[in-house]
């Protein structure tokens, strides 16, 4: 009996000392990581809108954005080069989560600032976590001057807010996609039978098609009776390009606005009327 | 009871070769760095892997490293992200490793605190692409820690790793890598 103990013992002892020289660093403890998922966009806009990427601590990416005129117009105004909205303006990281930023659009001379949190990072290993998710709050300020001015016009009308809350997973390592509830409240509309906050879902979609291009796809959808039933839905289609510290996005869109506001709420050119436009955004990243 | 007995004094031996076999065990850290450094005269890019995995052992000298290409940090954010996604694959090629030799073991003493050197021969795999690497290693013995440093020349072309013409200017394609560890005795 003791024997047969003996023998098991070395036995076991013999081949663990053997499995030692297989492999030094197999411990046979699982690793207690956790991976981040990362560069499920490649810049924090899909096209219009923005992606749940944030700037990086003490990063700040300069963004200029063009859409220019109908293609449908023709040579004439060269499909629409001839005429140009654009806002100039950046966002900042005050840490790689919390972001915030300022623009200046061209449409109705507004100015934009946000603040944008992410607060759930797309994990797997010891912390699992489907999804990355951010929030955005924006405010906007239209300078026009007031078209009416012999009445009462209150400084208050100029402001309109957009909150989103921007849900993407990276479903593999080519395909993300984005939903985005968003309510924008306006402080002024049209008419009393327009509603002032107007509830959307947007939807944002990249596809990779090498390490550095994508195509990328942004809808936003209103849901119905909230406003003037001439105003649609925007929709855009782009393609991504990146090199070193610029993005390029280059698309196909019916909006005329750059910020939430105006693309979500304001966009009443169709695409199947061909009133589609060309536009760009170019991004550069600056360290401090 | 015989073959008992014999069976007995056999795998005794075969137990004992095995221990005498690395009587002087194995040295182990999961601490280890990888600092590699890319020059050129349009840029510089430094990266540090703090969580390297990395084992000998004292009798035959066999060396292996485990590093996770995901535990690189880049002082720049966006230099970190266009490394996993752009030339490093990080998702499909997680990890890179390096199974060698320390082939001047015999010359360390292990129990006696000094600096020694020996050479260092081994295959370095990354990116699926396995190359035979040699460098001149130091170790230093201190009250039964041994800190191994290295250093060697790595082209990235070698290892699959392509670089666009666009930036091909800032990329060396001499990047030095360099090994600064910390093993401790575990068996």
């Amino acid at each position: 009996m003791l024997n047969k103990i003996l023998v098991i013992i070395l036995l076991l002892t013999s081949s663990l000392a053997f499995s030692q020289v297989m492999d030094l660093l197999d411990d046979g403890i699982p690793e207690p990581n956790t991976e981040y998922t990362s560069a499920t966009f490649k810049t924090n806009r899909v096209v219009n809108g923005h992606s749940i990427e944030t700037v990086a601590k003490k990063e700040f990416d300069f963004k200029i954005s063009h859409r220019f005129g109908f293609l449908s117009t023709g040579v004439y105004e060269l499909f629409g080069l001839d005429g140009a909205t654009m806002r100039i303006g950046g966002d900042y990281g005050i840490t790689d989560n919390l972001n915030v930023g300022l623009g200046r659009s061209t449409v109705d001379k507004t100015y934009d600032g946000f603040v944008k949190y992410k607060f759930l990072k797309q994990s797997k290993g010891v912390k699992n976590m489907p999804v990355t998710a951010a929030w955005i709050s924006h405010i906007g300020i239209t300078s026009l001057k007031w078209p009416q001015p012999q009445r009462e016009n209150f400084s208050s009308s100029r402001l309109h807010y957009t909150h989103q809350l921007l849900v993407a997973r990276k479903f593999t390592e080519g395909l993300s996609i984005q939903i985005s509830p968003t309510v924008t409240h306006l402080n002024l509309v049209d008419s009393t039978k327009y509603k002032n906050d107007i509830i959307s879902i947007g939807v944002g979609v990249r596809q990779k098609l090498t390490h550095r291009t994508s195509v990328n796809l942004e809808y936003y959808y209103v849901l119905p009776d909230q406003m003037d039933a001439d105003k649609t839905n925007v929709l855009s289609i782009g393609f991504e390009v990146e090199t070193g510290g610029h993005v390029f996005q280059l698309f196909f869109t019916n909006s005329r606005g750059p910020f939430e506001k105006s693309f979500i709420t304001d966009t009443r050119a169709k695409w199947l009327d061909g009133d589609v436009r060309f536009g760009f955004n170019i991004a550069r990243v600056f360290n401090f | 009871m015989k073959k008992i007995t014999i069976l007995i004094i056999a795998l005794l031996a075969v137990g004992l070769v095995a221990f005498t076999n690395h009587s002087g065990g194995i040295y182990k850290t999961n601490t280890g760095n990888i600092n590699f450094y890319s020059h050129t005269s349009l840029e510089d890019i430094t990266a540090d892997n703090h969580k390297v995995k990395t084992a000998f052992d004292a009798s035959s000298g066999k060396l292996q490293f485990s590093v996770l290409i995901k535990d690189f940090e880049f002082p720049k954010a966006l230099m970190q992200e266009h490394f996993n996604e752009n030339y490093m694959n990080s998702t499909k090629y997680p990890k890179s490793t390096f199974s060698g030799t320390i082939e001047n073991m015999e010359a360390i003493n292990l129990a006696q605190n000094g600096t020694y050197t020996s050479p260092v021969r081994g295959n370095l795999t990354m990116k699926d692409v396995t190359k035979e690497v040699t460098t001149i290693a130091t170790f230093t013995v201190i009250n039964g820690v041994i800190n191994a440093k290295a250093s060697f020349n790595v082209n990235p072309e070698d290892y699959n790793i392509n670089i666009p013409k666009v930036v091909s200017k800032k990329i060396s394609r001499e990047i030095k890598v360099f090994i600064d560890a910390d093993y401790k005795h575990t068996h």
